[in-house]
């Protein structure tokens, strides 16, 4: 009997121990979704998400979409004298010269605007007529006097037909008309982005890739890449400086950083730094450069320094020495000591033992960390550039303020992440070249 | 005997062509290093010259600010602690934001990782598109999403939200996908050879094995979106850093407020430093620790 007693306990123990492990098990599957679902519901009301919705603006969503790939060109009439002017998006910078317009635009006496599949608007001497194919014509008189008199086709007038007394607006696939009092304007939309390479101005608009390349050999390269380069419309010098610049910040602060935090991690080791006080000061100091953050650093550099790269590469600099000051005094604490004696029993001294017995041991720690930090600064220099002014952040967030220049933000978007993706792959590629060649070196 | 006489040339041939090479090997050394301070200088100088302010006129005044909002907090430090009670809500809203920014991007994260792994992938064929959506993901400072989304739906936290967890989503996927490769086949081939459909392998033959460093990188991400959480208040996003603005385009006056932030920001930075530091030290030496017990 006491046999078996002692035989069945372990496996008494066993089933035990199984059933409360299952036990648990089946408490944690049910209940780490419960309490995840349970925070994201109070998330979802903390955030008022159900408001949101009501908030959210679906007409600048379309805006935004339908102009971040498309341009419109503007045909304006002003109605007190008849002048017609051209421009696209409306912008000064887009105008076509007085009396020049595109094939689509017939000017004169009357101008007649081909809005393409039958849709065409005529800007008469009094009365603007729009022939929708399908619908009708629509005629309209504006006068200073009576407002806008609209004649429109029998029956119910449709949504997308605007009507009041001193305002007609049509939307149509084609385009779009507005006539008020004062003048007359129909949009024509199109794909792309405008005036990307040269300028209205430019002798080379509308030039094809072939007949460029036969400019640039008779001898006009220069004038092209000048006509290109100082764009009014995209100012790709600019953009190019603003590139720089960013990368600039995340160049000086990372390497900055490393430069400064090299020597400083020293202090804050146990084995080279004997004196207690002094490395629990070094390190509190890392932690408080690292804990303050790099908004706030900002801030303050911003009010001493005023917007700009340096202001940027200080802030990274700052929050980055007491990053790399942790990681490279923890570096230090795992260097072999044998190296360093070795070195030392030839009889170097104290600054030859660091350079020949520190330096190489800690090498492939420090210059990883360095190029995986410079990949993420460019991501936060570009952040940094938004807050304080400076880099293509600033060019970002000018162009998001002005709401209408989304082709542009589009294009900085486009730039960014080809910039971060491209300073990705340079740090990957420069850190297994310099380690791993470094340490096959060592092997062969 | 003629090997004799030959050895010691040889050793001297040796000898110099080593010299030779540590020469070159130094004057290389020293001609990068140049050329990298010279970098740094004409770095520095550029950015000086582009910059509003110069630095050397800077360097006297990087007190100021500090100082002056200092002082004023000091005279008014009776308030201080309403302050903060005042702007805790806030902080908590920044924490929201990371924390659920953090919780949907690891879950978008996990999902592309999942999707991407070599061998496992459910359509193999779509496992680059996947790495590049990472990568894409990974790339886009949060910011540009922020603003952007803030046109669309108003300032709050939830443009916020939405901006830091595709950015999570992207850095931790590649996170992920490197524990990932160094999962172990055999519960997956294990489970395939009882008829596993592709989610029940991956929940019950990969998560498991994986599941510690996802959270410790998860814990590690929610640190920095702490951070970035900050940042995109800054520009409208809600939360701490909205009010700080307000605090700081206020000035004078109310500085004692920015300062109030100020301490909230650094205290909640560290306290989270510090706590996760504690939690994924457990979660990668703590189950080693349970194992021997």
């Amino acid at each position: 009997m006491t046999h078996t007693d002692i035989s069945s306990e372990p496996h008494m123990h066993l089933k035990a121990d199984m059933t409360r492990l299952f036990h648990r098990k089946r408490l944690i599957n049910f209940a780490l979704p419960l309490l995840l679902l349970s925070y994201l519901t109070y998330v979802f009301f903390a955030f008022d998400v159900p408001d949101l919705w009501a908030k959210a603006s679906w007409k600048n969503a379309n805006t935004l979409v339908s102009d971040s790939y498309s341009y419109k060109t503007h045909v304006t009439r002003d109605n007190r004298n008849g002048e017609v002017r051209v421009a696209i998006e409306g912008e000064r910078k887009g105008a076509y010269p007085a009396g020049e317009a595109p094939a689509w635009v017939a000017l004169g006496e009357t101008t007649v605007i081909d809005l393409q599949n039958g849709h065409e608007v005529i800007f008469g001497p009094e009365t603007i007529r729009y022939t929708i194919p399908g619908y009708g014509v629509v005629r309209a008189t504006p006068s200073r006097s009576a407002g806008v008199q609209a004649e429109l086709p029998a029956g119910e007038v449709p949504e997308w037909i605007n009507a009041s007394k001193n305002r007609l607006s049509i939307t149509t696939d084609a385009g779009r008309l507005t006539i008020t009092r004062n003048r007359a304007e129909v949009f024509r939309y199109f794909t792309g982005w405008e005036l990307f390479f040269f300028t209205l101005d430019s002798p080379y608009h509308g030039m094809g890739p072939v007949a460029l390349l036969q400019h640039a050999a008779q001898g006009e390269a220069g004038a092209i890449w000048d006509a290109f380069w100082n764009n009014k419309m995209w100012r790709h010098a600019d953009v190019a400086w603003a590139m720089g610049e960013t990368l600039l910040m995340a160049v000086l602060g990372t390497f900055g950083a490393g430069i400064v935090a090299l020597p400083v991690a020293f202090l804050a080791t146990r084995n080279f730094m004997p004196l207690r006080s002094l490395r629990f000061a070094t390190r509190r100091l890392f932690d408080f450069l690292r804990g303050v953050d790099s908004l706030i650093w900002t801030v303050v550099l911003a009010r001493a320094f005023g917007p700009g790269p340096l202001t940027g590469a200080l802030a990274i600099l700052i929050t980055d020495t007491g990053t790399f000051g942790k990681i490279f005094s923890e570096a230090l604490e795992n260097v072999d000591q044998k190296q360093i004696e070795g070195v030392q029993s030839t009889g170097a001294k104290p600054l030859q033992r660091y350079r020949f017995g520190v330096i190489p041991q800690i090498t492939p720690v420090l210059l990883s960390q360095l190029l995986y930090f410079l990949e993420s600064n460019t991501r936060s220099a570009t952040i940094i550039g938004a807050i304080t002014g400076g880099g293509i952040g600033l060019l970002l967030t000018q162009a998001i303020i002005t709401q209408k220049d989304w082709e542009e933000v589009a294009y900085y978007m486009v730039l960014i992440v080809l910039m971060v993706m491209v300073m990705d792959w340079f740090s990957g590629w420069l850190r297994r070249r310099l380690i791993t060649g470094e340490t096959e070196s060592a092997n062969g | 005997m003629a090997d004799l006489t030959a050895a010691p040339t040889q050793t001297v041939e040796i000898r110099e062509s080593y010299l030779a090479m540590t020469q070159r090997k130094r004057v290389y050394g020293a001609i990068l290093l140049v050329f990298f301070v010279a970098m740094m200088v004409a770095g520095f100088q550029t950015a000086d010259a582009r910059n509003a302010g110069g630095f050397w006129d800077g360097i006297t005044r990087i007190f100021d600010y500090p100082t002056e909002v200092l002082s004023e907090a000091w005279e008014k430090a009776s308030e201080l602690p309403g302050h903060i009670a005042h702007f805790f809500p806030a902080l908590i809203e920044t924490l929201n934001i990371a924390a659920a920014s953090t919780l949907f991007g690891a879950m978008l994260g996990t999902v592309l990782s999942l999707l991407s792994i070599r061998g496992l992938a459910r359509w193999p064929r779509l496992i680059p598109i996947f790495r590049r959506v990472m990568d894409i993901c990974r790339a886009v400072p949060e910011i540009v999403i922020a603003l952007v989304l803030i046109f669309l739906l108003g300032g709050g936290p939830v443009p916020a939200m939405i901006a830091i967890a595709i950015h999570t989503a992207g850095a931790l996927g590649k996170l992920f996908s490197e524990v990932n490769e160094n999962a172990s086949l055999k519960p997956v081939e294990g489970l395939a050879s009882v008829g596993a459909t592709w989610i029940q392998r991956m929940y019950l033959g990969v998560i498991p094995q994986v599941g510690p460093n996802y959270v410790s990188y998860a814990l590690l991400r929610f640190e920095i979106n702490i951070r970035a959480s900050a940042i995109l208040g800054f520009v409208g996003a809600g939360g701490v850093g909205y009010e700080l603005k307000n605090a700081m385009s206020w000035g004078k006056g109310r500085y004692d407020e920015a300062a109030a932030i100020f301490i909230l920001l650094f205290v909640t930075i560290v306290v989270v430093d510090q706590l996760s530091g504690i939690l994924r030290d457990r979660l990668t030496h703590g189950t080693r620790s349970g194992a021997q017990a």
